[in-house]
């Protein structure tokens, strides 16, 4: 996954270790290359090493091994009130003794700008969060959602060129959550402000960001576009994690350039696309989306192999339909059809064929 | 519009609540009652009748009650000694309270305001009864009768009785000694008696009631004392006698027409001690003859109260609002002292992890387990010229053999060993309102561009003000009266004014004086307090 350093390249981690104790390392070998104005948005389980990473960007923590390069240049020996880095706390972090605007003034101050232009900037960046009105309050006063935006104001309204968040929204209801996903990622567009942005919510990272980085054992997983990422996972770690999945267990009987046969551990048969399997005999774990499941034979290749299955349980759930199967001994197996006017709602019970293209079921690793 | 919410059962809703609650409030006062009764006998009581000493006054007047009486119509500006008849109320006056024994207490008393008195009131104690003396005498020889308490006691019981006089007299007796006067006295004065010879009689009452009461002896055959005949030469003079029949008539008629001594009180007085032919005593007395005064809180304040009015103490005397000045201004050093050194290591309790922090707190509540003595006397160790600091000095070569550093029984010793015993008490609350101060906040000010210095001034420290606020008032109060440490490693220089209350409670009994003292104590405390809580609010005051 190592990205290369390229000249257009703003923030850039090359080999970086970070042990907290000497004996266990926290991140292993994280090589990431971001381009100037880039949404990128590190997702993972906790205790994957995503905070750590944002951390030492941020320059509360120092890496361990590795070099740190901002703009080129290495930010290892620089102090964080020296990097210019906007930075978001997911306890808001305002300071609670001072008022809102006092807040906002706080970075103009210790940059020594003047009080005429810092009203100007603390009310542009008000602004920019609908929260003019807010100026003279203090922190306890306001709604979580609103201290939210102020932090968000504070981190920007000194115009650093790289923002980090640290799960923003994680304290937030989920409809607020939403609204300030979207407006998160506006003012990072519009501002074209370099953003990393650290979640365990996948929606979050899908809906966001421009790239993100799956993290899990102090590793990347995966780094890619949220539709790549979700469609093309390429281990079985990003694609458990990564929206909800089928999985069946079993073992490559045939590979035929990127189409591959599975004998599952029932001994039906499947057809797959080989991602990171590489030769017959191999354990596999095949990965197929619950939307992506045909049940209508005449939408299949001709020569597809399908698959007998009982329902076990049917969910209504407005938009769509949840439809629980036993496949190959699989009890868990899902499937998600939209709801259409014409669409079948299956009764438990009832025997059905299943299938799918064999690109949409990816063959992964055990 | 109006009507009111009823409950389930028909009552009116804000009743049935009521009700409900004052079934919990009945309970939550129970819980609390045996500490509350506690504190209310062990702490308040006491406290609000010692500071009630502060203001009270009541021993002249129990005293001298008759004597305050006649003084009252002295002027003294006129430089006049007062007339004959105060000099006699004060002989019978004197006279019952040099046998209750309180005429030395009266002398303690207006020494604070005068110096002498004391000697004075003891010395004239000891003399009364020469005067008695002279009239007991030929009083005997003219009838061996007026030796016999029974005589007495014949002529002057009876009745129908003057119970006005006996109740008089029980309460005067019972306002000298604080004793209770109760009881039956085996006596009654009788009326007409008492009409015709009022001050033998009240004389003679008084001694009835003191002598059943106090000592718990029979009147009737008792020896009344010789201030009797000396009242009864009094009243013959005055006295006329033709129409009494009563009891001991020929007795009185036969000591009337004998040419008994007169008595003169002022030359009795001026004999005993010539500071009597003086104003400066019954002056005294005149000033502080009312029942409350405020002459202990001038006192605790250098000032005094004179038939003037209000003057300062002389020079010489004046070390009280000093010693304030002192308490107050070393107070403040050692809470600012304990700022100083209780900040850091409560800041680094607040960011060490759980264990490391617990091990540390361990070490802070220390001195706490040993005893109060036992610190305060270590530091006398450390301290001392030839203690364990001095010779570490020597050793290494800093001071010279020659000139070791004064470091105890003055100012720097109190306040280096206040510290040291008063730190927890800043710590702990500092501590505990650190803890709450969130690591992010330091973290988002730098992001923010602030230097380490700027984040902990601007954003840390000011959060942490009301720890510092709680530590203050804390160990401020505590320091304000604080004893048992400048009194042992103070020396003269280093004493606080609870040094000085508890020399007049225990040396001087001067209670007064220590009650005034307190009472300022304690009202220069509530004083800080609503300073405080104007200025800063109590309500930032967190103390865990």
């Amino acid at each position: 996954m190592a990205d290369t350093a390229t000249d257009q390249a703003f923030v850039e981690f090359e080999r970086v270790q970070k042990s907290y104790d000497g004996e266990i390392l926290v991140v292993k070998d994280l090589n990431l290359s971001m381009p100037k104005g880039e949404f990128l948005t590190m997702l993972g389980p906790s205790g994957s090493g995503k905070t750590t990473c944002l951390m030492m960007l941020a320059g509360f923590e120092t890496a361990t091994h590795g070099d740190i390069r901002l703009g080129g240049t290495s930010i290892n020996n620089i102090p964080p009130h020296k990097r210019g880095i906007g930075m978001v706390f997911q306890n808001y972090a305002l300071f609670p003794h001072m008022t809102v605007a006092e807040n906002l003034s706080f970075p103009l101050e210790v940059r020594k700008i003047g009080k005429s232009e810092r009203e100007e900037k603390i009310m542009r960046a008000l602004g920019m969060v609908q929260m003019q009105d807010f100026a003279g309050r203090r922190p306890a006063q306001l709604s979580g959602g609103q201290q939210q935006r102020i932090a968000l104001a504070r981190a920007l309204v000194f115009e650093p060129e790289l923002v980090l968040m640290d799960e923003p929204l994680g304290a937030l209801d989920k409809q607020l959550r939403e609204t300030l996903q979207f407006e998160i990622t506006r003012l990072a567009h519009d501002l074209g402000i370099t953003t990393v942005y650290v979640t365990h919510d996948q929606t979050e990272a899908l809906t966001m960001s421009d790239r993100v980085a799956v993290f899990d054992d102090g590793r990347i997983q995966q780094l890619a576009p949220p539709d790549q990422l979700y469609e093309e996972p390429q281990n079985s770690f990003v694609a458990q994690f990564i929206g909800e999945n089928n999985t069946l267990l079993g073992v490559i009987e045939k590979i035929k350039g990127d189409t591959c046969e599975v004998r599952l551990d029932d001994g039906s048969i499947i057809d797959a696309k080989p991602i990171n399997v590489t030769e017959v005999g191999q354990r596999t774990r095949v990965s197929i989306r619950p939307e992506r499941v045909e049940m209508d034979k005449s939408r299949l290749n001709p020569d597809a192999h399908t698959l007998k299955a009982e329902v076990l349980e049917f969910i209504y759930m407005g938009d769509i339909f949840r439809t629980r199967l036993r496949v190959a001994g699989n009890d868990d197996f899902v499937i998600k059809t939209r709801n259409a006017p014409d669409q079948v709602r299956l009764t438990p019970g009832t025997q059905i064929d299943i299938g799918w293209m064999p690109n949409d079921c990816r063959a992964l690793d055990a | 519009m109006a009507e009111t919410m009823l409950a389930a059962d028909g009552t009116p809703l804000k009743r049935s609540l009521a009700r409900a609650l004052r079934r919990q409030k009945l309970r939550a006062l129970a819980l609390i009652a045996p500490l509350l009764i506690f504190v209310l006998i062990t702490f308040i009581v006491p406290i609000a009748s010692m500071l009630f000493r502060s203001v009270e006054n009541e021993i002249v007047q129990n005293t001298l009650p008759y004597t305050v009486q006649e003084l009252a119509s002295w002027d003294a500006a006129t430089g006049e000694v007062p007339d004959e008849p105060v000099f006699e109320a004060m002989y019978f006056d004197m006279f019952i309270a040099a046998e209750a024994k309180r005429h030395t207490r009266l002398g303690t008393r207006l020494n604070y305001e005068q110096t002498g008195l004391s000697s004075l009131f003891r010395q004239s104690g000891r003399k009364l009864d020469d005067l008695g003396k002279d009239i007991q005498k030929p009083l005997e020889k003219l009838n061996s009768d007026w030796k016999d308490g029974e005589t007495w006691y014949a002529i002057f019981n009876g009745a129908p009785a003057d119970t006005a006089l006996l109740a008089t007299q029980r309460a005067r007796v019972a306002a000298l000694t604080d004793n209770p006067t109760e009881g039956d006295v085996n006596f009654a004065p009788r009326a007409d008696i008492a009409q015709l010879l009022p001050k033998t009689a009240r004389a003679y009452t008084a001694w009835a009631v003191f002598e059943a009461t106090q000592d718990g002896r029979d009147p009737a055959t008792r020896d009344p004392w010789e201030a009797l005949p000396v009242a009864l030469a009094t009243d013959l003079q005055t006295a006329d006698l033709s129409a009494y029949s009563g009891p001991g008539a020929d007795l009185l008629r036969a000591a009337q027409s004998a040419d008994l001594p007169t008595p003169d009180f002022t030359a009795a007085f001026t004999d005993m001690d010539e500071d009597w032919a003086t104003i400066i005593p019954w002056q005294t007395i005149q000033t502080h003859s009312s029942t409350y005064t405020g002459g202990y809180f001038l006192n605790a304040v250098d000032a005094q109260k004179t038939p003037e009015g209000i003057a300062w103490q002389p020079d010489d005397k004046q070390i009280l609002l000093k010693l304030f000045g002192r308490t107050i201004w070393m107070s403040l050093l050692i809470t600012f002292s304990c700022i100083a050194l209780g900040y850091p290591v409560a800041w680094l309790l607040a960011n060490l992890p759980m264990r490391k922090a617990n091990m540390l707190l361990i070490l802070v509540l220390l001195p706490f387990w040993t005893s109060l003595l036992v610190r305060t006397s270590a530091w006398k160790v450390m301290l001392q010229q030839q203690g364990v600091i001095n010779d570490v000095l020597v050793w290494i070569g800093l001071v010279d053999d020659a000139n070791r550093l004064i470091m105890i029984n003055n100012q720097f010793g109190t306040i280096v060993a206040m510290t040291h015993i008063l730190l927890p008490f800043m710590i702990l609350p500092m501590y505990s309102v650190m803890q709450t101060i969130q690591p992010s906040y330091l973290r988002a000010a730098k992001s923010l561009g602030a230097t380490n210095w700027t984040a902990f001034w601007r954003v840390y420290f000011p959060q942490s003000v009301p720890g510092i606020g709680a530590g203050s008032i804390l160990v401020f109060i505590l320091a304000i009266g604080y004893y048992i440490t400048p009194e042992i490693v103070g020396g003269t220089k280093g004493v606080f004014i609870s040094n000085r209350i508890a020399y007049h409670i225990s040396s001087s009994l001067n209670w007064g004086l220590a009650a005034a003292l307190g009472s300022i104590l304690l009202a220069a405390v509530l004083v800080l307090y609503w300073a405080y809580d104007k200025i800063v609010g109590i309500d930032n005051v967190k103390l865990g």
